[in-house]
């Protein structure tokens, strides 16, 4: 025990766990990760037009965004394409995970799972080119240059971000309370409606909120989808970028940060629930 | 499904026919998603993978004529006058420059995310949740805001340059933005959680009375972490690795806010082949070559986690 022993010289306890400058490493990892988003949330609240020079508190930043009509369609496209997506992705993912979970292995499992988990592993750059190539013929042909791309596009790569909760969901759960259903003699609709949905719904809302989150932050698809005049809220970040920054670019950051930790907040509770009391 | 059926003719046909209902019911229950996916995800890769091998367009867009030319065009290019085969110097050093960030960025989460990892691993079951939940918060934020913070610190006259010059360490700001360095540091700032998060459910599996034995038998700390802690965790180093690895090489909004065009990584090259008219087919080319290397990165992934699964 040489260790034990310098340790013991040196006056201090001898802990078996601990190495040398992790702590300190973390602590600077910690802060590190914080320090820039806590920056620009400081910086949204500045009264002047710089994001380096402090000139007093405010809130006009706010109102500037708030205000701003292109700000205002552009979270409203956002708010509406997030929802769209969310939606359905949730439902598909859903309905996906019945057919997956819990049920013995079939012929074609192991390609659905592929296939929903494809948007992880594809490049989104990737995907972006592809659905850019894909829609515009698509668009040259029918005419229609609406939301509805932006919105199958978002629901795709939102699947799988929606089937992993619903999918934990289901596998937590105990099978036995359907098969008393089947046994009172309830119709396989019935017992879904009224046994299988409810269980489920905790994962369900989780899926679909971490499926908003993720279609809320979408940067490369929605900018390579998008027709002219249809920028999200981060695609008008984006090309705010070319101009001189004013901290209304960190007021808009702020209020989609806020968003995001709301929404991820009520995610973790829901799905905490599910082990502090498994069904 | 006909082998059961000889074995035991009356049930195995009634049960071979649920057997089938209840694939059926299955594939048909999973058909919403595979249809979306297929519009929306994995059918326009195969566009892309066609156009690939067709001639450029006049203003964008292909002409429908076989060829590998956008492939060759990948690594070579041809000179004009005398018709000779050179490297595509401009290509490749882009593609070096994807691939060296990529692998920095995994060397410097690493060597961050390896000791959070640790530290958190190493807290109280009440501590760890709330350590974790630190790491995850980052990690499910928006990416261009965290890519949009960073840019705010260290641009011209971010907070960076304006306290340094205020407290007159310099004269005039340092040009940190747009430079290969800001692109490094952006990406391992918005991937470092991609590589704790891994480590650490490695870490946490961890036995550490091997540590004790591992004392006892006279070993120092720095063999200790060496010989036991760092290959029992070897999977999860890998798993973190790729983790990061892949999304940095098809990085595009990191290094267009940091990098502003000059300091291009593959991500933006392709984009350019899009963007104003250009070579559709090149471009094509350029994404399914980046699909390959992700693809054969994420075997390796894949490797790993079985490892990781198997020694759990």
């Amino acid at each position: 025990m040489a260790e034990a022993n310098r340790a013991a010289k040196k006056g201090k306890t001898f802990s078996v766990k601990t190495m040398p400058g992790f702590t300190t490493v973390a602590m600077i990892c910690f802060i590190v990760l914080y320090a820039p988003i806590v920056t620009l949330v400081i910086y949204s609240f500045n009264a002047g037009n710089s994001i380096a020079f402090w000139e007093g508190f405010s809130i006009r930043w706010y109102f500037i965004a708030l205000e701003n009509t292109v700000v205002q369609e552009a979270a409203l496209r956002s708010l509406i394409i997030a929802t769209a997506a969310a939606a359905i992705a949730s439902t598909v993912a859903t309905m996906a995970a019945i057919a997956t979970t819990r049920t013995r292995p079939f012929r074609g499992r192991t390609a659905i799972y592929l296939m929903i988990n494809q948007p992880l592993m594809v490049p989104e750059i990737v995907t972006a080119v592809a659905l850019l190539i894909f829609f515009a013929s698509i668009k040259v042909a029918t005419g229609y240059t609406g939301l509805g791309y932006l919105i199958i596009a978002h629901a795709a790569f939102c699947v799988p971000f929606a089937y992993l909760p619903i999918r934990a969901r289901l596998e937590s759960m105990d099978s036995t309370l359907e098969a008393a259903a089947a046994d009172l003699y309830a119709t396989p609709w019935q017992a879904f409606r009224r046994i299988t949905l409810p269980l489920l719904a905790p994962g369900i809302i989780a899926g679909a909120m971490l499926a908003f989150v993720i279609s809320l932050d979408d940067v490369i698809i929605t900018e390579f989808v998008k027709s002219a005049g249809q920028d999200t809220l981060p695609t008008y970040m984006l090309g705010q970028l070319r101009r001189a920054i004013t901290p209304e670019v960190n007021a808009i950051s702020t209020a989609l940060l806020v968003l995001t930790l709301v929404l991820l907040s009520v995610f973790f509770v829901l799905t905490r629930d599910r082990r502090a009391n498994p069904d | 499904m006909a082998a059961a059926d000889t074995n035991t003719p009356a049930i195995s046909s009634h049960e071979a026919r649920v057997n089938t209902q209840r694939v059926r019911r299955n594939w048909l229950l999973s058909l919403p998603a595979i249809c979306l996916l297929l519009i929306g995800a994995s059918g326009p890769l195969l566009i892309v993978l066609i156009y690939s091998f067709l001639e450029p367009g006049d203003y964008g867009g292909v002409t429908w004529k076989p060829t590998l030319d956008a492939w060759f065009k990948i690594f070579f290019r041809v000179d004009i006058f005398d018709e000779t085969v050179h490297l595509a110097d401009a290509h490749l050093s882009i593609f070096w420059r994807s691939v060296k960030l990529s692998l920095l960025t995994t060397l410097i989460t690493f060597a961050f995310g390896f000791p959070t990892a640790y530290f958190i691993a190493t807290r109280s079951k009440r501590q760890r949740a709330a350590w974790l939940f630190l790491i995850t918060i980052p990690f499910w934020t928006n990416l261009l805001i965290r890519t949009f913070a960073i840019m705010e610190v260290i641009r011209n006259e971010g907070i960076v340059n304006t306290l340094a010059i205020k407290f007159g360490f310099i004269d005039t700001p340092i040009q940190m933005l747009y430079t290969e360095g800001a692109v490094l540091l952006g990406m391992a700032y918005v991937y470092l959680p991609l590589m704790v998060l891994p480590l650490y459910a490695s870490i946490e599996r961890f036995d550490f009375r091997l540590l004790e034995a591992g004392y006892d038998l006279y070993a120092n700390r720095w063999q200790v972490f060496r010989r036991i802690v760092l290959p029992l965790v070897s999977p999860g180093i890998v798993a973190g690795s790729i983790l990061v690895f892949v999304p940095s090489l098809g990085a595009y909004v990191t290094p267009r806010v940091l990098g502003g065009g000059r300091k291009m990584m593959i991500g933006n090259f392709i984009e350019l082949q899009f963007g104003q008219g250009q070579n559709w087919p090149l471009g094509a080319a350029l994404s399914m070559l980046l699909l390959i290397v992700v693809a054969v990165a994420l075997l390796f992934y894949v490797r790993a986690i079985s490892g990781e699964r198997s020694h759990g």
